[in-house]
């Protein structure tokens, strides 16, 4: 196939699904939470679980970020291994993050970490982040935007652990990063776990994670039924929305993923999304029709 | 839990009346402060120098809001919680020195601000961490700008506002700290969790 696609569809796509992030939760989301608000018995975590739905549903009705924190820039494109060639995808996606910026607006959040000072426009060295993969099989160019908050991401672990201590050594050091977080990360969000192939795997997997549909089980039923039993027992610590103490909004969901590990090592990482469990995802065809797969086109 | 509505100034007398757990609204006056702009209040007061505005009875909020200056005016677009920690450094000499008696953040504060409450009859209020929109509603406007030479998330910023909250109590001027009893709590729910999951802590 020698025929090229267009990038400025891409572009224009692309900020709209940061508008699309910035100022709608994804439907799985908001619904989680408002069931959880509803849910909720402990009054300080319904108070909180109360401002955190009316924040979104303003946000949404106002065209406005729901969040001050409009997230680093992260890029997952799934190019499907028959959509017709396309060239400088990273130009474009960098070029959608300055644009975005302005129109939506969202928050410069590209600070050089060595010398200070804040680029203004959401790009820089290796940000926007952009993660590959090829889709065999299909024709369409997959891109989902996924701007990630500071506070959450802040209380993100990676556990080296021992082969010895297993699954239950696993479940511990989730647990206690729990706790340790306690209402730093905004939640209730959603909890990523990544567990094997190596450090940077086992981080990479739990951060993908987060952006699963709250709800949606592993299909390993081993795996389902860990991430049912990781969640009771999240919920059960009591931490509760913005950590204000509460019996049923801690964790929205807990959404594990696995690679073979090495004889020696066992990783385990923990993700954290927070409340504003933002993402969009976007379809797009040879014949340029799009698919918003999380957000309704008005 | 019980709801209050308050108007700047607020007295030591209003805040005893609250406990860890109530919710309060503001009304009236109150002003952003995070670290450098707390760091700079002290070491004024230090040389007996007067602040640009009376901070008594107001509340400081830990916020850097995004802003907007449209021709003269300056417009708040964001004005979200920052995480409060941060100024356990200086919040007991703050509470102490100005008589400011309501602090508003995210995510509580130490012993050593709570026991600065106690002494000094102020209290913590947790606004809801990431909730912009809401909190841009309850402010009115920016009333003055001060210290701008920090840049505008660290400047000092006056804004009057209305019903501005929910704001949930977390320190009350007994000391007692909601933060600290849920996390004493999750500690000694610990056991039942590894019962359930099969593990030990
Ligand atoms: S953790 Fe999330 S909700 Fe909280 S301030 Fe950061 S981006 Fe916003």
């Amino acid at each position: 196939m020698t025929e090229t696609f267009d990038n400025t569809i891409i572009e224009d796509i692309v900020v709209k699904l940061h508008k699309f992030a910035a100022t709608q939760l994804p439907n799985d989301v908001s619904d989680a939470l408002k069931t959880m608000y509803e849910q909720e018995t402990k009054p300080t975590s319904k108070a909180a679980l109360k401002t955190i739905v009316d924040n979104f549903t303003i946000a949404d009705e106002t065209s406005t970020p729901m969040c001050q924190d409009t997230g680093i820039h992260i890029y997952y494109v799934n190019i499907g291994e028959n959509f017709p060639k396309v060239i400088g995808i990273e130009e474009t996606l960098r070029k959608a993050s300055v644009r975005a910026t302005k129109e939506v607006p969202l928050r410069p959040n590209a600070v050089n970490p060595i010398v200070g000072g804040n680029s203004g426009d959401n790009t820089g060295n290796y940000i926007p982040f952009i993660n590959y993969d090829f889709i065999p099989g299909v024709d369409y160019l997959e891109i989902t935007v996924f701007p990630k908050g500071g506070g959450s991401e802040n209380m993100c672990a990676l556990g080296m652990l021992k082969p010895g201590q297993g699954i239950n050594g696993i479940k511990k050091f989730v647990i206690d990063t729990i706790i340790n977080a306690g209402g730093q990360p905004c939640p209730p969000g959603v909890v990523g776990v990544g567990i094997g192939g190596g450090a940077d795997i086992a981080l990479k997997l739990a951060k993908k994670q987060v952006m699963r549909p709250i709800g949606e089980r592993h299909p390993d039923p081993e795996i389902a039924k860990l991430e049912e039993d990781l969640l009771k027992a999240i919920n059960m610590t009591g931490i509760g929305a913005m950590g204000l103490g509460g019996d049923f909004s801690t964790a929205l969901d807990v959404k594990i993923e696995y690679a073979h590990r090495h004889p020696a090592s066992l990783p385990a990482a923990v993700a954290y999304q927070c409340w504003a469990a933002r993402r969009s995802t976007a379809r797009i065809y040879p014949d340029k029709r799009v698919e918003y797969l999380t957000h309704k086109e008005e | 839990m019980v709801e209050f509505h308050f108007t700047t100034p607020i007295t030591k007398e209003d805040v005893q009346k609250v406990k860890i757990g109530d919710v309060i609204y503001i009304s009236g006056t109150i002003f952003t402060a995070r670290d450098e702009a707390h760091e700079r209040a002290l070491h004024l007061a230090e040389k007996g120098e007067k602040m640009p505005i009376d901070f008594e009875g107001l509340a400081v909020y830990h916020c850097g809001p995004v802003v907007r200056q449209v021709g003269d005016e300056w417009e708040i677009v964001a004005a979200g919680p920052t995480t409060s920690t941060r100024m356990d450094l200086f919040e007991d000499e703050f509470i102490k020195t100005f008589n400011v008696n309501v602090v508003i953040g995210k995510g509580g504060m130490g012993d050593r601000t709570a026991k600065a409450m106690k002494e000094y009859k102020a209290i913590y209020t947790a606004f809801v961490g990431g909730a912009a929109v809401v909190a841009a509603k309850g402010i009115k406007r920016v009333k003055e700008v001060h210290w701008l030479d920090l840049g505008t998330p660290e400047c000092l910023w006056v804004l009057e506002v209305d019903k501005f909250g929910p704001l949930i109590v977390g320190i009350d001027s007994n000391g007692d700290s909601l933060f600290k009893n849920v996390a004493l709590q999750a500690q000694e729910n610990l056991g039942k969790i590894g019962e359930f999951l099969g593990i030990t802590f």
